[in-house]
Parts: C-alpha cells; structure tokens; sequence
C-alpha cells in the first residue's frame, strides 16, 4: 500500500483548540507511503466526506486514515465512503486524535500536536498491514424467544407477533403474568392491573403466532445471532392437560396445604393449585408439598378426579426450538424482609408486595385492609422506604426507583380503604421522576392526608396489641414514635432468582448485583454485548410499568429490524487460526466467552466459527504460540505501531 | 404519634386541621426547600424559621407554635408569600396562628409585642388616632420596664416630637364603630 490519504479533522475547536493540524498535515504529508493529507473543519460533515470521495478518486489512493475522534463515533461513517469509492471498507482506518490526544491535552498544544503525528503514523503501519475483508453472510431463522412471561415479555412476544414473525415464550410459573398481576392498583392513574394486564395475557395466550410454554425453563442455548438452539425444560405438571377440564374437585379433596407463593404467604393453598387469574389456565401439582411426593400414600386427586387426568408419573420433558434472536425478561424479586432484622420479625411486619396482596381485590382479605396476625383493620399503619435500597450494608446500594412512588400508591389506597386511619411513610428522598408522579405525592399529603416523615426507623418492636416505631422526623430534628398497627416495608428491588444463571446459560453479562447488562448504557440500552439476544424489563434494573413496556417494545423493534433484513451480515474482523501454528494445545477453547472455538479432534487445531466469533481478541491473547491470529489486529500490526509511536519520544 | 425528645408532645391533628381551615391555603404542599426563612428579613431573630413552623403544623405540634417567637416577630412583609414555589401562603398561616394564639390565651415568648399591640389599638380607639406619650407611659407600666430608651424619650420630648397632650380627630366616632365592628372576631 503506498497511495495512502491522511484527513485530519478539526472537530470545530475540540481538536484544532489543542492540536496545530495544520503542522500536521506537514509533518505527515512526507511520511512513506502517504500520497495525500489535508485538514478540514468537520471530516464527517456533507462536503468532508465529499472531500474524502474526491481525493480517493483523483489521487488513486488505495487507503485512507482518518485522523479524527473516536472510532465509535465514525468509523462506519468513513468506511461507507471508502466503499463508495470502490476501496475494500477495511482499508480504512481511524487514528483517534479526539479522546486520545486533544482532550487530555487540552492545555498542551505541543504534546497534543507530536502526539497526534505519532498516532497518525502508527496507524499508517497498522493499515499498510491491513487485509482486505469482507462481511460474511449467516442464515438468519426470523422467529424469536422471549425468556420470562412478565409483562415485559408479554409486551415483546405480542409486538413481535404482530409483526408477523413467530415467538416461542418460555415462563416458569404455571401462570402467565408475573409480578404485575400481583399488584393492587398502579400509580400515578390508580388502574386496576387485572384489568391492565388481563387483554394482554388474553391475547399472547391466543395468538397464532405466539407459541407458549408455562412451567418450563430455558435448560441450555447453543448457537449465534440467528441461529440459536434451545432447548427447553418442561417441568412436569402431574396432570395432564388434555384430560383436565378444571373441575376443581382435586382442589377440594387435597390435604396438603402450604403457604401460597402468589399471595406472598399471607393465604395458603393446596399442592394441587391454579393461581387468580391464571392464565393457560393449568392446574399443577407441587411435588414439594403434595403428600404423595413426599413418603406418603394420598392418591386423593387421583381418586376423586373423573377424567383420570393425574399422572403421577410424569417427567421432566425437553423440547428443542430454532430461533435467531432472543429477549430476556426474567424480571425481579423483592428483596426478602429478613434480609432487614432491624424491622423485626412480625406477622405485621410485612413488605410491599404483600400490601399489594392485602388491598387486591383478588388477594386473600378480598381487598379488605386487615391485618395479618388478628384480621383487625389497621388504625395506623407506617410505610417505611428505602428497605435495603440505597443501603451499602445491605449491598444493595442502588435505588429502586419504584418504591417511593407505589409506597404513596399503597398510603393513598389504604386511606381510600380506611378513611379515619393514619398513614404514615419515613422516607429518605422523594423520587417521582415520571409522569403525572410528583403531582400524585403532593395529592396525596395535600388531599389524602398521608404524613410524610422525612427519616429512617431506628427499630421496630412488638408491645402488645401494637407495634412501636421509633424514627425521627429530621425536618423537625426530633425523634419521634408510632403506635403502628401494621408496618409496610419498601424493601429492594432485586434481580428474579436464577437471573444469573440464565445469563450464564445465554452468555450475556450482568452487573454485581446480577442485573443484566446492556452493551451500551446510552446509546445501546436493550442490546447485549452477544448479537442476537436483547434484554426487556426489570431484569435490567428497576423500573415501572412504562418503562418496562417502553424497554420491552424497543427489544422488541430491535428484533423486527432483525428479521427485517434479508441476510444477516457478520463483521469479519474475527479471530483466524495459523494451523500450522497451532499444536492444539485447547488454551483458546475455555477463554473464549461465545463458545466460538473448538478443537478439530482429528488434525489436532483449534477451529473458530466464524459466524460465532465476536472479534474479542481473549484467544490471540492467550494463544501461547501466536497461531491465533486476530485478522487485522495481529500481533505484527500491534508491534509496529508501538515502534512507531514511540519512536517520537526517543 | 408522639415526639420523644426533650419532652412529650402529643400531636394534635385538630390543630392542623383548624390551622388549615384558617389560614385556607394548601401548606401540606411545602416541600421544605426554605425558600421562605432564607427570604425573611427577621429570621434571623425567631426561635423557629418560617419553614420549621409550616412543618410543625402539619404535624399538629400545637403548643411549640402557638408560643413561638416566629408568629410574633414575623414583620408580614409578605418576600416568602410572593417567592413560595408551592404558592403556600405563609402570612395567612401566620396571622391564623397569631389568632389562635390570642383567642387561646398562650402566652408566647414576644408577649411584649402582644401588649405593644394591644396599648396602640386601645389609644387608636379612645382617640381615632395615637396618642404617642400617654401610649409609651401606658406600655411603660404595663411591662414594668420603666428606663429602657428614656433618654430617647426625653430627647423627643425637647424637641417637640412627642405631644404632651391628646388630639382628637374629626372621625373619632366612625373609628369607633370600625372597632365595634371587628369586635369579636378575634
């Protein structure tokens, strides 16, 4: 390569403020192999790239490097106008003079400007040893799965099969749902969400293209951005549901009885059970509580059942499904209230998904407030926020942000419920970021007259009848206590249990708190750092209602612009194996995070699948002999450019 | 609910009610930014800033605010009424208060303020105007605090700024019937 254009970029002032580019552009015009250079005011702009075009056609340059900000911002910009010009994209290269060099020396013009002469040369060296690549081109399956039947994997499934395109939706509870039809009401409009949720279940449970799997799991997922293979678990339910026609009398002839999951322990149910509402609705047995299971000889559901649709033999089953793309959205746990000694531990002590459970409707007091230890109705009932959230000793020190909102939701629904008591809710911060939520605080001291205490509980104890809440109001600077009836803890919002280990399953990363995490937190929010598979709801991190739908319709857009495409192109700067190199010693094989490498068991090397291939970099890294190659970053390309750059400094 | 620092305060949630109903203006809004006390021009001389006040009133701390200094000293300049950004109207909270505290007998820490008052109205009504001398004897005796700016005083008296004598006005009797009027209503 000896006809190589060099474009240095002012960036307005934020390269030109530190950089003299125009002693740039003299020191490199000279350099080997360079046929052209010249700066402009904005390279990406309309007439910079025109600029560009112009020079690579009337100089016949056969490489281009533009010396301007980071590759993140333009490199794609650059390499579509290398193509235009009918240069191979990859003979392009960026120097980045912007990030690297004229912001960190922003007061330093002479460092910035010999720094960016070297960059530039550097990646002169790199691209002289550039290959020519092209994409390559993977089959692409257009159907997609969608982990977790919550309202954001309702939400996706739905968006996607309304684009035509076929959904395989896997949940492990028996019901569809999640969380969301647990609640009460939802803030700031105060709907009911069985009615917000119901049409949405309805419809995902009987759409054509939706195809649904309740009470299974995601067991193993191999493959790449489209062409995964999963395959799924499903759990036996012990009954079989072509016979059963939801007669109930199992549900009345069980004898065993266990705290209710759905009801969060404040009702029982049987080990034969359907939740409110469910939706397939698909009664199961729970061979955890069910007698049977469990050393002993009750066959009741069998016996009294009159289609004969207990099966007690029934196995875990395994199905195998193509798809090319994939969402997660396995949502969230509370964080558990014994995790919080300090607010003791009491039946009328309870968290906020179980006041939800109190004031539904469908819940187990039918929507009436009771208490849970006496039935009484709670006369003064404290809310107290920020359980484990923004704590460190709890190691959840992020906020939740949902908690301050659906703590005034829950004050302002149990004061419609019982007009003459007291709420009252400790708090640290007010957080009503959202729509119409600052509004609904205020409505809610001002018209509903719940107090709000601005502090933390120093200890809750039971004395008699009630419950003794100490705090201390810090706008007043006293220290204050309740008479309690019932207490409410805002406890954390917590990845769902198991979120890591489906992330381990699929090969996507998550934070240390086990919440998943995007590739990019500004510019890429619903993607993973692996193609193909994208992220929806609170298993990302906590969020209401619309923003878990707005997450799980823009995962979802995500897909459909997928499946948009005709063929499915893969960046070729990808790892590529010198076989006769490579003495198999299976270093590459573990280090790689996309499964990408294997080793050929008859000729003894390690093989990369390209299409799975990410272009990390860990195998060449590691490779002990260098036969793993990087293409276009090799080891060769890297020395030279150091020798260059630094050859400036000595 | 009761405070447990230094003493026992029962809350009164019928004091913040009445106060409410008074004053007629949306104070559970406050948000507590001090707007208000960093305005106020007499702040620094009260026992509890103007913010402090709309806060202890929406707990019901019925005793501290009617015998606060703040509901006395404050001058009605009205800064924090028109800076307010929850549009709390904190002079009618205040003067709803002073009425309390008046109709209710507490005895607050400015009591002196109180009896300047009420001396200048009680001149106002005899006479249709003030009678400054026969205002500062009458407050004199009523405070038992005889020597406090006598100097002042007599200088005043020398150069004729302090009438010896009582004038009356012409409207001396409609004066009248605007106190008649009023009356009571406190």
């Amino acid at each position: 390569m000896n006809r190589i254009g060099v474009f240095v970029c002012h960036c307005g002032l934020n390269i030109a403020g530190s950089v003299d580019v125009e002693r740039v552009v003299e020191a490199i015009k000279d350099y080997p192999g360079v046929a052209h250079a010249e700066n402009y005011i904005y390279m990406c702009s309309d007439p910079g790239q025109d600029l560009v075009k112009e020079a690579i056609r009337e100089k016949g340059l056969d490489g281009i490097v533009m010396a301007n900000c980071s590759p993140m911002m333009h490199e794609r910009t650059f390499r579509n106008v290398a193509a235009s010009e009918g240069l191979n994209p990859y003979f392009c290269e960026v120097a980045n003079i912007r990030e690297l060099c004229s912001w960190p020396h922003e007061h330093e013009k002479e460092i910035a400007t010999k720094k960016a002469v070297a960059l530039i040369k550097a990646t002169i060296e790199k691209l002289r040893r550039n290959m020519a690549l092209t994409p390559m081109v993977v089959p692409l399956t257009k159907r997609a799965l969608v982990v977790g039947g919550g309202i954001a994997g309702l939400q996706a499934a739905l968006d996607i099969a309304h684009g035509g395109y076929e959904v395989v939706l896997v949940e492990r509870y028996p019901s569809l749902g999640g969380h969301a039809t647990q609640l009460s009401g939802t803030f700031p409009t105060l709907d009911r969400p069985p009615c917000l949720i119901a049409p949405t279940m309805a419809e995902v449970l009987s759409h054509p293209n939706i195809k649904l799997y309740t009470y299974a799991e995601v067991e193993e997922i191999s493959g790449y951005v489209g062409n995964f293979t999963v395959k799924i678990k499903q759990k036996p339910s012990y009954i079989d549901d072509e016979k059963c026609d939801n007669c109930g009398l199992c549900l009345e002839k069980c004898p065993a009885i266990c705290p209710a999951e759905y009801d969060r322990g404040l009702s029982q149910r049987k080990a034969v059970y359907i939740s409110p509402q469910a939706v397939p609705q698909k009664l199961v047995i729970d061979p955890v509580s069910c007698l049977h299971f469990n050393g002993d000889e009750c066959r009741a559901c069998e016996e009294v059942c009159p289609t004969r649709a207990i099966d007690f033999l029934q196995e875990e089953a395994f199905v195998e499904e193509e798809v090319g793309a994939i969402i997660v959205a396995t949502g969230y746990d509370l964080y558990g209230k014994e995790n919080a000694p300090e607010y003791a531990a009491d039946p009328d002590v309870i968290d906020g998904l179980q006041f939800e459970r109190l004031l539904s409707p469908s819940g187990p007091t039918r929507g009436e407030v009771r208490r849970p230890s006496d039935g009484g109705v709670p006369q003064e009932v404290v809310f107290i926020q920020c359980v484990g959230s923004r704590d460190q000793e709890h190691g959840v020190p992020y906020c939740s942000r949902v908690c301050c909102m659906y703590t005034a939701k829950q004050a302002v629904l149990y004061k419609r419920a019982v007009p003459q008591g007291q709420a009252y809710i400790f708090y640290i911060d007010i957080r009503s970021d959202a729509k119409g939520c600052e509004e609904f605080v205020q409505r809610a001291a001002e018209e509903d007259g719940v107090l709000y205490l601005r502090g933390k509980v120093s200890k809750v104890f039971r004395e008699g009848e009630k419950i003794k809440v100490w705090g201390v109001d810090t706008l007043t600077g006293k220290s204050l206590e309740i008479s309690a009836d019932l207490v409410v803890l805002a406890t954390a919002m917590v990845p769902s249990q198991g979120a890591k280990e489906t992330a381990r399953k699929l090969n996507i990363t998550s934070d240390q708190y086990g919440f998943l995490t995007e590739a990019h937190p500004k510019l890429r929010p619903v993607e993973t750092l692996t193609a193909g598979i994208y992220i929806a709801g609170t298993a990302q991190w906590p969020r209401d209602l619309p923003d878990t739908i707005s997450s799980a319709s823009g995962s979802a857009s995500k897909v459909l612009s997928l499946f948009s495409r005709k063929e499915l192109l893969h960046e070729p700067t990808i790892a590529w194996v010198d076989e006769e190199v490579c003495s198999g010693c299976g270093y590459c094989v573990p280090i790689c995070a996309y499964k990408a490498i294997e080793i050929d068991p008859r000729r003894r090397v390690a093989k990369v699948n390209e299409a799975v291939c990410e272009g990390c970099g860990a195998c060449a890294a590691t490779c002990p002999s260098g036969a793993m190659q990087h293409k276009n970053f090799t080891a060769m390309q890297f020395f030279e450019m150091i020798d260059v750059a630094t050859g400036a400094y000595v | 609910m009761q405070f447990i620092s230094e003493q026992v305060h029962q809350i009164d949630p019928a004091f913040s009610q009445k106060v409410k109903q008074m004053a007629d203006t949306p104070l559970d809004r406050c948000y507590q930014c001090l707007t208000c006390s960093l305005s106020c021009p007499v702040a620094f001389a009260m026992d509890y800033l103007p913010n402090q006040i709309i806060r202890m009133v929406q707990l019901g701390l019925r005793k501290q605010v009617l015998t606060s200094s703040t509901i006395w000293l404050c001058a009605t300049c009205e800064t924090c009424v028109a800076r307010c950004p929850q549009e709390v109207d904190i002079l009618r909270v205040m003067d709803a208060l002073r009425e309390m505290a008046l109709g209710e007998g507490e005895e607050g820490k400015e009591k002196v303020i109180t009896t300047f008052n009420q001396t200048f109205l009680q001149s106002v009504r005899l006479l249709g105007r003030q009678y400054e001398l026969g205002m500062l004897l009458l407050l004199k005796l009523k405070t038992r605090d005889l020597f406090t700016d006598l100097i002042l005083g007599i200088k005043m008296l020398l150069k004729g700024k302090l009438k010896l004598l009582p004038t009356r006005i012409r409207g001396s009797k409609e004066i009248k019937a605007i106190f008649e009027r009023t009356k009571g209503e406190v």
